[in-house]
């Protein structure tokens, strides 16, 4: 298991940080030196669920690698809030190319880099999700079976949220979007499409895959850490919740995190070879309603039994399959 | 300067940090400290989430340091004190509270144990007279000489310790620790006159040269009351018994016993009874068993012990080496009223307990000093109807125990400091309560179920029985850091590490942090994900 959840020094390992803690203990965020590399003074709106997990993940990859990293980007708000020329957010090398081809920019890198015989350096390709599971989805699917030497973290937010929040594959079902409108027999996206790409990055037999959030940030440091101890071909796709898109409270966006987490929505684990590894036990179980209840994408669904219960049902064989419950406590 | 550059790299590279996003903000999030439950509760007015801080860490010295602060006496209050901190505890409401006062106890006996001491402050060249070596009057005297002030106190009994020595039995009260934590208060200079009791407050004040008196006799005089009686059987009061116990006199409990009264004296001389030897303890109370005024978890304690509380009697004849009693019954309001119906039990000694007074021998000679229903009244800053005599604990209108009465030593003192210094200070404003909703306690993890026992057994039996176990040092840290801070930054860097802007400081161990307000968008998420409530939000002004 990447992360060992430690317990009882007051908040144990649930907070950021912990004085009662070994420093081995605590994660990145909660040195005063980590290298902020996504810094003050980006566009994203306020309490931008992938700005967090963006400073999150490349932060923890900065730590493992000491420094020596490079970024390719996917176009997506990732991309438009923190370079807008001629200003940059980012304090690491970093490359916009297209929308569709970050996986294959970052495995180009990776393989110069080869050429050129500097091993220490480590290639990170990053996106949402509109630019990984649709659009950037045949370089992505090349870089897993070449098993390039490149980190990809999808930033999971569940739409187009930077064109104006059309629904992506990545969209659960009951969504609205500004293409899945609640209107009709089906109001909001449709339950039985969508991709599940943890699952097919597994059918790749890569070395690694992993799903961590940004309200579990030793889970998620440990997983880019772990990441970064590995070659090849390795996937982290990251639950960020974004407040524009989902119609939610800025300062809600950890807690909705938190609450997909603990009512199985959203399963955290690892995934080695194929094979899971691990699973984030949910440490207290609430129902699916209580995640959904903050969300205007959702506020239909709360007054449709039939799609409620779908979505509970969801969340039931996420926490059947995985084995969500028990374990830890 | 001719631009050279191509298209589309005109303008020279720069970081975010040139946009201001602090601009966007229409509310801002500010760090503040609100005030716990358990400080709120206090009596004395300690810092319990300060010095919990410090025992969460192992700095034991710093925590009792800041115990010693606000109470000189944390091995007698970890014993005694009746810890409405822990009522007050937010944990209470995720699972159990913090057992506040077995922490309190360990660190006060560690004190003992290690002789940490305290200073005096520097020498003011001011006198200060106490009367009574109660907890009140030494509170006084601590906290008079940490100012530096000279302080004489003059005591009627043979031993210093009031009613903590004269009213609570060894078993929940030793007398090695009470002891020591006094001999620590002398060790500073403060001078106890023992067997001397005062009869005029203005001419002993005058004599001596004090500059100002405080006014700490108690209240042991027993109250006693007439019961029709074929004097069959021997009638004693509750205090003198205790008082009787402690002084090693001979005892008239035997047999079987019928303590009358429900307050904690009643409950200490029956648990007292029972120590003895005595064939069988009763304790007869007026009211029902929930309306008696003594504390819960002590009338639970002697019942296990073998205590019977008979309640909604009243005892109305001695005859015959039996007592009569009349059936009560609770009425509207709380009251209970007689029925008229009566029935006899054998009894072998009838103790009664039925409250204290305050002993108006002081007063007699003193025309501006009167009890007015058996108190003296004293006004917001502890003084009396005297100029520059103050009063305090058992003798002052107020509820009676031995927090509270440290509480008004350390009150009585300061108000005496600013006296002595020309004028009192307004009070500091009280920070807002902190309400556990302002919280976000999903942080807080269970204690693992290997500690939890052995706490579970300790917190329900420490600072009551000495046949319990002392906290260990593992224990006192676990119990510590079951602690949630409740509205004091404990540096958990939550709101550090959720800031999507990267828009807070971190300071360092011990200071803290600060918002970055140029950049800060004011989204709010360091207020939800703080954990203990010490960030707000408040309206930008625009």
């Amino acid at each position: 298991m990447a992360h060992q959840q430690v317990k009882f020094y007051q908040t144990g390992t649930l907070t950021v940080g912990n004085r009662l803690l070994d420093e081995d203990n605590r994660t990145v965020q909660a040195t005063m030196d980590r290298s902020n590399s996504l810094d003050s003074g980006h566009r994203a709106c306020q309490g931008c669920g992938e700005a967090l997990g963006a400073r999150y993940a490349i932060d923890a990859a900065m730590r493992a690698t000491d420094n020596q990293l490079i970024a390719a980007n996917a176009t997506g708000c990732l991309e438009v809030f923190t370079t807008p020329y001629p200003e940059s957010a980012w304090r690491i090398p970093w490359i916009h190319s297209l929308f569709g081809n970050a996986a294959a920019v970052a495995t180009g890198i990776a393989a110069a880099l080869k050429v050129k015989g500097k091993k220490e350096v480590r290639v990170i390709a990053q996106g949402g999700d509109g630019g990984t599971t649709d659009i950037g989805f045949g370089c992505l699917s090349g870089m897993f079976e070449r098993n390039d030497d490149v980190l990809y973290i999808c930033y999971d937010n569940q739409g187009y949220m930077n064109t104006g929040v059309q629904r992506s594959s990545a969209t659960p079902g009951g969504a609205r979007t500004a293409t899945t409108m609640p209107v009709g027999p089906q109001p909001g996206a449709d339950f039985d499409k969508g991709k599940n790409v943890p699952s097919i990055a597994m059918a790749h037999n890569i070395p690694y895959v992993a799903t961590a959030s940004v309200d579990r940030l030793h889970d998620l440091e440990a997983k880019v850490k772990k990441a970064m101890s590995m070659h090849g071909a390795r996937y982290i796709q990251v639950f960020v919740p974004c407040p524009l898109g989902w119609g939610s409270q800025p300062a809600k966006t950890v807690n909705l995190a938190r609450l997909a987490i603990e009512s199985g929505i959203y399963p955290l684990f690892e995934a080695e070879h194929g094979e899971i590894t691990s699973v984030t036990k949910i440490r207290n179980l609430v129902q699916v309603d209580e995640y959904l209840k903050h969300q205007r994408r959702f506020a239909h669904v709360m007054k449709n039994p039939e799609q409620l219960s779908a979505i509970q049902a969801t969340a039931d064989r996420n926490i059947q399959k995985y084995g969500l419950l028990g374990g830890q406590e | 300067m001719k631009n050279t550059k191509p298209y589309a790299i005109t303008l020279d590279v720069g970081g975010s940090l040139l946009n201001k996003t602090g601009s966007w903000r229409t509310d801002r999030p500010v760090y503040l400290d609100r005030l716990p439950p358990c400080n709120s509760t206090c009596p004395a007015g300690e810092n319990i989430q300060q010095w919990l801080y410090h025992a969460e860490s192992g700095e034991y010295k710093k925590a009792w340091l800041e115990i010693m602060k606000n109470n000189p006496f944390p091995a007698v209050m970890g014993r005694v004190c009746y810890h409405s901190c822990e009522s007050a505890c937010n944990r209470t409401q995720l699972d159990e509270p913090v057992g506040i006062n077995s922490v309190e106890r360990f660190l006060g006996d560690q004190a003992i144990n290690n002789q940490w001491k305290v200073k005096p402050g520097k020498s003011s060249g001011k006198k200060v007279m106490i009367v009574g070596a109660g907890m009140a009057g030494l509170s006084c005297a601590y906290h008079l000489r940490l100012a530096g002030h000279d302080v004489t106190i003059f005591e009627s009994s043979p031993k210093p310790g009031g009613m903590v020595r004269y009213g609570i039995p060894k078993y929940r009260m030793p007398r090695e620790k009470l002891n020591a934590e006094i001999h620590r208060i002398e060790e500073m200079g403060v001078k106890i006159e023992l067997n001397t009791k005062v009869f005029n407050i203005a001419a002993t004040k005058e004599k001596y040269g004090f500059d100002a008196a405080f006014l700490s006799i108690g209240a042991q005089n027993g109250q006693y009351i007439e019961i029709k009686s074929d004097q069959s059987l021997p009638s004693l009061v509750g205090v003198d018994v205790l008082q009787g116990i402690e002084e090693d006199k001979p005892s008239d409990l035997h047999g079987q016993v019928i303590v009358y009264g429900g307050g904690n004296t009643a409950i200490d001389v029956a648990r007292s009874a029972i120590r003895m030897g005595t064939q069988g303890v009763k304790v007869v109370v007026r009211n029902s068993r929930d309306k008696m005024p003594a504390h819960l978890d002590e009338i639970n304690e002697a019942v296990q012990e073998g205590v019977e509380i008979v309640a909604l009697r009243s005892i109305v004849e001695i005859s015959d080496g039996h007592l009569v009693l009349e059936k009560m019954v609770t009425v509207e309001g709380g009251k209970s009223q007689p029925t008229g119906e009566f029935e006899t039990i054998p009894a072998s000694v009838v103790v009664q307990a039925l409250g204290q007074n305050v002993d108006p021998g002081l007063f007699a000679d003193v025309d501006q000093l009167e009890l007015d229903d058996g108190v003296l009244d004293v006004d917001f800053h502890m003084m009396s109807g005297i100029e520059g005599v103050f009063a305090g604990g058992d003798m002052v209108p107020s509820d009676r125990n031995v927090t509270i009465a440290i509480g008004h030593g350390k009150k009585a003192a300061r108000s005496i400091d600013q006296w002595l210094k020309g004028e009192f200070q307004q009070m500091d404003e009280k920070h807002e309560v902190v309400d556990i909703s302002m919280m976000n306690t999903w942080y807080y993890s269970d204690a693992p179920r290997t500690i939890r026992p052995i706490l579970d057994v300790v917190r329900r039996q420490s600072g009551f029985a000495e046949v319990v176990g002392d906290l260990d040092e593992d224990s006192a840290a676990f119990e510590a850091r079951r602690c949630m801070s409740c509205g004091n930054c404990f540096e958990c860097d939550n709101c550090y590490g959720v800031c999507p802007d990267n828009a807070v400081i971190k300071l360092g161990n011990g200071k803290r942090f600060e918002f970055k307000y140029d950049y800060c968008k004011g989204c709010g998420m360091c207020v939800e994900e703080c954990p203990c409530g010490a960030i707000k939000m408040e309206p930008e002004e625009i």
